[in-house]
């Protein structure tokens, strides 16, 4: 492919239209790209794929859950060669609904939209280089991350124990996932995280070097957008937690296949070392699918507010404290496994440290608001509504973090509730805040804004009239990974399944957004958010050239984007 | 892309991929590691429940300390495990004994293969409250030795252990009247020996 840049001639980005936009043939450039765009996009749209698997998988477990008895379970049983006469397999059916639903949306809908999606449209625009590190590596990650899905889909139609699939729960403790499950099922489970988490590190290896070598002049790390910096955090957890995973399940599958006992007490080795493997792993990850939530919260929040964001610094290495704290708390997922009293103690304070450097977040981005010029654009309402229910599942974070609340609340729908409002609102808000704040940026048309907006609202109050009344089951004693329950949960458990089909409405308007602009979405300008919009995206066309920045921008000393906005007469990034 | 226009770039990337790359290996290999030295923090700090292994003198040690410190009883009780798919009975011959804190005490555990084979175990060994796991000392025990039952087969497993008088400064162990010492036999899977 000729995509060297001495191909083309240094050009000025505002005049880009000609050899800078020649694109190679369809099945070369979206089989075998190696252009971060492009790249961004096949994973965003994979990630909606994906997200659409997951979401109807969850549409069938709050089917089942609207009321007590099993009446669901029967009906799908069949679609993956369980008998729904056996109990026993019908009952298996729900911990492989469980176990996909999670994986599926923790490795093949939130990362790949925020890092693979995002990171890669948007990492190297804002730093100003032309592409990723490693183009070609970018695409094997893409890859490995959809051939890991598949191998995943696969699981659920190949024996897994009781019935076909893989019914460990994401987590895929041992013993279930060991000797509780017989059958291929678990190992192509295993073999999907495998390719997914090796797709991830070299994702965030090659994120890592781009924003480490890749800087246009002048972009030291102290001016980077936040975006960049969340990436670049998140980067290095993937690269620290990951590899811990594949360890883990690397255990997992010798302990499965080839007779050794790492988890197993008969050989001398023990189910809750993977525990805390698991979790070394899991927790990070928690962050790994935040973080770059919050560095796109950031850039919008300043945007509409027309104000540089609040703190500048401070939400930066507010985000490398996240970081460096997540790895020390990995126990307070499993403050059930009988840890004595201290260890509890230590796990319990140093989950509540987190809560600092993510107050500083939350109010550095309140006070970015604050006496700022707010336009409510469909970007900035996502923003706020991320900022209100991440909120609401971080006070539930801070009860959970208590090791005696825990002993209760364990394993209840309380957790269930809270892990969705960080997660499922709290992620998924920041990916429509950022999909709408970039979508016409990437395509070049603009989405419908009252679309967007009636989005937002039905989206708002359908996954709050999920998941609120999760709150009230857990704190009643509602168990989590129960495809049925006691009578008396029966009616919030309605109310939940009910706040589902609004959620799926909403959905459906996000899809006819899509519609409506590639169909007659009006063309979308450079900076189509005014002067809020202040990184370097915005000084390309929208879409941006096929190969943009063939001559590096420069940012001047005094062209700074974190003190203030640019004024009438501050020097634009000139080209060398 | 940057291939052919920067060469020195090429060799800047290429280094921190590597690095980057050293650093996930090393965490790999950190994951392993972990399960070693999983098993020697149990063992050195008593977690989840790990007692101590001590010697005949650190036995004689403890039995002087606690005379002088004023010995206290203190209840022990034995609970016997079979792991399913073993054909055994196994059981302690008796289920509590009241010892002096410092002073040692043999008990016994019985164990018969009831299948018409040879039948392989090995046992593996826990402490109630855990709070007490690091004070609770076998000088002599039958854990993860392998035992070969031949068919109908009986063996008296003898544990000789104590409990250390530093187990009466500790805060933590106050209130603790007794002691759960847990015996759990696995049957050892044919060809792995």
């Amino acid at each position: 492919m000729a995509t060297t840049a001495d191909t083309f001639q240094a050009h000025d980005d505002a005049h880009h239209e000609h050899d800078a936009d020649h694109k190679p043939g369809f099945f070369a450039r979206w089989f075998m790209s190696t252009n971060h765009k492009d790249i961004g996009t096949l994973y965003l749209i994979f990630a909606i794929i994906a997200g659409v698997v997951g979401g109807t998988i969850s549409g069938i477990m709050r089917w089942e859950l609207a009321e007590p008895g099993i009446q669901v379970l029967n009906m799908v049983a069949p679609w993956l060669g369980a008998d729904p006469a056996q109990i026993d397999q019908t009952l298996h059916l729900w911990n492989v609904f469980i176990t996909a639903h999670g994986l599926i949306m923790v490795f093949f809908m939130v990362m790949p939209a925020m890092i693979g999606g995002f990171g890669n449209w948007f990492v190297p625009i804002m730093i100003g280089a032309p592409d990723m590190a490693f183009p070609r590596m970018n695409n094997v990650s893409f890859w490995l991350t959809v051939a890991g899905f598949f191998s995943l889909l696969f699981s659920m139609f190949v024996p897994g124990g009781i019935a076909n699939g893989a019914g460990t729960g994401w987590t895929v403790y041992a013993p279930l996932s060991t000797s509780g499950s017989v059958g291929p099922a678990v190992d192509f489970a295993i073999f999907s995280l495998h390719l997914a988490g090796a797709g991830s590190i070299l994702g965030a290896t090659n994120f890592i070097t781009t924003i480490f070598n890749m800087r246009a002049p002048g972009m030291t790390l102290h001016k980077m957008p936040l975006f960049v910096w969340s990436v670049l955090v998140t980067a290095f957890l993937l690269l620290l937690a990951l590899p811990v995973l594949a360890a883990a399940i690397t255990m997992l599958i010798t302990d499965r296949n080839f007779g050794t006992t790492f988890f197993d007490p008969a050989g001398g080795g023990d189910p809750v070392l993977y525990q805390h493997l698991f979790w070394f792993f899991g927790h990070p990850e928690v962050y790994i699918m935040i973080l770059p939530g919050f560095g796109m919260i950031s850039q919008i929040v300043a945007t509409f507010s027309r104000k540089p964001v609040f703190g500048y610094l401070g939400m930066a290495y507010a985000m490398v404290a996240i970081g460096v704290v997540g790895f020390i708390v990995w126990a307070h997922h499993m403050y059930t496994v009988g840890l004595d009293v201290n260890t509890k103690m230590y796990f319990t304070a140093a989950t509540m440290v987190i809560a600092v450097p993510t107050g500083v977040k939350i109010f550095s981005w309140i006070a970015t608001m604050w006496g700022g010029s707010i336009e409510f654009k469909s970007p900035m309402v996502w923003a706020m509504g991320f900022i209100f229910l991440f909120t609401v599942g971080g006070v539930t974070g801070v009860v959970l973090a208590n090791g005696g609340i825990d002993d209760n609340l364990h394993d209840t729908y309380y957790v269930v509730a809270h892990f969705h409002y960080v997660l499922s609102m709290g992620a998924v808000f920041s990916l429509f805040a950022g999909f709408y704040y970039w979508f016409p940026k990437m395509s070049g048309r603009w989405h419908s804004e009252l679309l967007a907006h009636i989005h937002f609202w039905v989206f708002f109050i359908g996954v709050n009239m999920v998941f609120f009344p999760m709150h009230f089951l857990g704190v009643q004693g509602m168990p989590r990974r129960y495809p049925d329950y006691a009578e008396a949960f029966s009616f919030w458990n309605e109310v939940s399944s009910i706040g589902y089909i609004i959620t799926a409405v909403s959905v459906l308007i996000f899809f006819a957004n899509l519609v409506y602009a590639f169909t007659v979405g009006k063309k979308a300008a450079a900076n189509y958010w005014g002067p809020g919009a202040t990184t370097l995206e915005w000084t390309l066309s929208s879409p941006p050239p096929f190969h943009q920045f063939e001559t590096l921008p420069v940012i001047e000393d005094h062209h700074d984007y974190h003190d203030h906005l640019p004024r009438e007469g501050d020097a634009k990034p000139v080209t060398a | 892309m940057a291939s052919a226009a920067n060469p020195d770039l090429d060799q800047k990337n290429l280094r921190v991929a590597l690095i980057a790359m050293a650093v996930a290996a090393a965490m790999v290999a950190l994951g392993f590691a972990a399960v070693p030295l999983y098993r020697i923090f149990c063992q050195v700090t008593g977690f989840a429940g790990t007692a101590q292994v001590a010697t005949e003198s650190d036995a004689a040690i403890a039995q002087r300390l606690a005379s002088s410190a004023g010995a206290k009883p203190i209840s022990i009780r034995f609970d016997a495990n079979i792991a399913p798919g073993l054909p055994w009975e196994f059981a302690p011959e008796q289920n509590t004994d009241v010892v002096q804190v410092g002073s040692r005490d043999l008990a016994f555990f019985v164990a018969r293969n009831n299948s018409d084979q040879p039948v392989t175990g090995a046992a593996s060994f826990n402490v109630e409250p855990e709070q007490a796991a690091p004070y609770f000392n076998k000088i002599q025990c039958f854990c993860f030795t392998e035992q070969t039952l031949q068919p109908g087969e009986e063996v008296r497993m003898p544990v000789l252990f104590y409990v250390d008088p530093a187990a009466l400064d500790d805060p933590n162990m106050e209130g603790v009247e007794q002691i759960t010492l847990s015996y759990t036999f696995y049957r050892k899977p044919a060809g792995d020996s």
